[in-house]
């Protein structure tokens, strides 16, 4: 796949640029899964919620992906858009996390995935605010009051399914423990991101997986459902969507997010 | 409006002088614009006719998440995304309006979810053609939300208070999808030669089924002059369908794409535009259930609420586990 590892000793704006990819892909990615939902929800009002977590999602990653596109012009001298970064990228140049390109199997799996995701979201989004980037911070501050909403609900999903009835709780834990092997990649540190924090502009994911396994652990604790132990990690050694290696989904997912830009070069919508 | 050829359960109508005292002090405070509230008596025929009359236009809403719903992966930028994801959204929120309303007339949502998926209560036939092309999402804004609009403002007025309400709220979101609906035709047709082509063609498909979401011709519309008397329907359909159209035209000129319609013509004389004949056996097809995306749409809906079943009863259990806990810790 073209673009799949990036160099190794990426610095600067060019390091920032893939780093901003990171955080706006798996937003437009897991926005895109979320808009299958809309009009398919097992009732009207988590249909409607499952939407606005979706548009959250896109609003954040838009903002991202124009932040990408501004750090490319100032390093290249040439930036690209959101929706050029979004829309004519190939899977390999796309930076999102494996978990989020997941298909949505049934409700079970589509709210563990955010679950797991969110929890990550929120403490990486919370570290940012700090970030020596004036404009990652601003983002990431916007984003965080969102996010809290975000986990309040999938923690409460979890919870409901998990200690419901007998099928949501067997549903739950499948999904718990299919979904787990791809959380391992949340919180891998590459040199990309290493040079990163040690400029304070990245956080240091891998810090933020004791109190997330924490906060995992409470909540499926109240669930009835019981903690994954299982250490293989899919993606999670400099090989997974953040160095561009993907899932057979990913390009399946772009087909359809890309289709109108690709068959129709250059028009304005 | 998304309720066409609504069943009044009347065959004709009565005069004040035939009516019980009681359904001539209701008709009265009607024709005095007094609105009539839920827990407020109602002869059972406006009970039943506005319960019908609502459902269908909840039910609408519903479907009609689905035809525009399907490009919502393929939108073209992602702000078009973002945009037609909160539309989208808006038609559920409309349904949730809408049920609620229904509600307050003594059915419940399971009840009508389950008439619509058992094929008892219709949604507009709109719903049941496709959306085959990116412009389809601009025409159904532009037209379909465009003749909704037109039906639904008169509703604000309506007789019965819950309803207007609902309408109030539902106007202002459709007054903002028909816009964006335009801004897609626009972008369309000033781009590529390809782009106004696909504008075009959905103009061409979607014309004629927008015009016969108004209902059928005054004359042959049975149930109009009761729901007129209840102040249910304001307008007539053909009344609204002329609306329509002399608002409508102006606005394809605009954009430069033409309307499928060799007899449509300026009459100065009556200030108004004339149409050709309306295909109503088209129409009739489509209400049988023959549309082109009948089954699909209905199946869709179907599927959705059954493999959600687990996930309702779930939230029901869970509640009821809660409310044991909680039970348990008083006894304590």
């Amino acid at each position: 796949m073209a673009d799949a590892v990036p160099p190794v000793a990426m610095t600067g704006d060019d390091a920032l640029l893939d780093y901003l990819l990171r955080l706006g892909d798996s937003d437009v990615v897991l926005a895109q899964r979320l808009g299958e939902w809309v009009g398919h929800g097992p009732v009207l009002e988590e249909d409607i919620a499952l939407t606005n977590v979706g548009l959250d999602l896109l609003g954040q990653g838009r903002m991202w992906l124009t932040y990408a596109g501004e750090v490319e012009a100032r390093s290249c001298g040439r930036g690209r858009s959101e929706d050029q970064l979004a829309f004519l990228r190939d899977g390999g140049a796309y930076r999102n996390l494996q978990l989020v390109e997941l298909p949505n199997g049934d409700f079970a799996a589509t709210m563990v995935r955010q679950f797991y995701f969110d929890h990550m979201h929120l403490s990486l989004l919370r570290a940012l605010t700090g970030s020596a980037d004036a404009r990652v911070a601003e983002i990431a501050a916007k984003a965080v009051k969102e996010v809290a909403y975000h986990v309040e609900r999938s923690d409460d999903w979890v919870i409901r399914l998990g200690d419901g009835t007998s099928e949501s709780h067997m549903r739950m834990q499948q999904a718990v423990d299919r979904l787990w092997p791809y959380t391992g990649e949340m919180f891998a540190v590459d040199a990309i991101e290493s040079a990163l924090i040690e400029t304070g502009i990245a956080a240091d994911a891998s810090a933020l997986r004791e109190p997330w396994l924490a906060a995992i652990d409470a909540v499926l604790a109240e669930a009835t459902l019981t903690p994954p132990t299982g250490e293989w990690m899919q993606g999670a050694h400099g090989r997974g969507g953040k160095q561009g290696i993907h899932t057979e989904h990913l390009g399946h997912l772009l087909a359809e997010l890309q289709f109108l830009q690709r068959a129709y070069p250059g028009a304005q919508w | 409006m998304y309720a066409q050829l609504v069943d009044t359960g009347t065959s004709k109508l009565r005069s004040l002088a035939d009516m019980s005292p009681e359904e001539r002090a209701f008709q009265q405070r009607i024709d005095a614009d007094v609105k009539v509230e839920a827990k407020d008596w109602m002869p059972d025929a406006y009970r039943r006719t506005l319960v019908r009359q609502i459902q269908q236009h909840a039910h609408s809403e519903i479907v009609g998440m689905l035809p525009e719903g399907n490009w919502i992966t393929r939108a073209p930028t992602l702000k078009r995304k973002a945009i037609l994801m909160a539309k989208v959204q808006d038609e559920g929120g409309h349904g949730l309006y809408l049920y609620a309303a229904a509600e307050t007339l003594g059915v419940s949502r399971d009840q009508l979810i389950d008439d619509l998926h058992a094929g008892r209560v219709k949604y507009s036939s709109i719903f049941n053609y496709p959306t085959l092309t990116w412009a389809d999402v601009g025409a159904i804004g532009w037209l379909v939300d465009g003749a909704a609009i037109m039906n639904q403002i008169p509703l604000c007025r309506c007789s019965y208070g819950p309803y207007a309400r609902a309408m109030v709220r539902i106007c202002k979101e459709e007054s903002f999808h028909q816009r964006q609906g335009y801004d897609i035709m626009l972008a369309l047709c000033n781009g590529t030669t390809e782009q106004k082509a696909l504008a075009q063609d959905a103009l061409n498909r979607w014309w004629w089924p927008s015009l016969m979401m108004f209902g059928p011709p005054d004359a042959d519309s049975v149930h109009s002059a009761q729901s007129a008397q209840w102040k249910i329907k304001l307008l007539s359909n053909d009344e609204l369908r002329q609306r329509f159209v002399d608002q409508t035209v102006p606005q394809a000129d605009h954009l430069g794409i033409t309307m499928p319609d060799a007899d449509l013509k300026w009459d100065a004389e009556r200030g108004h535009y004339d149409f050709g004949a309306i295909d109503w056996s088209e129409f009739q097809n489509v209400l049988k259930g023959n549309g082109p995306c009948n089954r699909e749409r209905l199946a869709a809906r179907v599927k959705a609420w059954d493999d959600g079943a687990w996930v309702r009863e779930a939230a029901v259990a869970h509640a009821a586990k809660r409310a044991k806990d909680r039970g348990d810790r008083h006894v304590h």
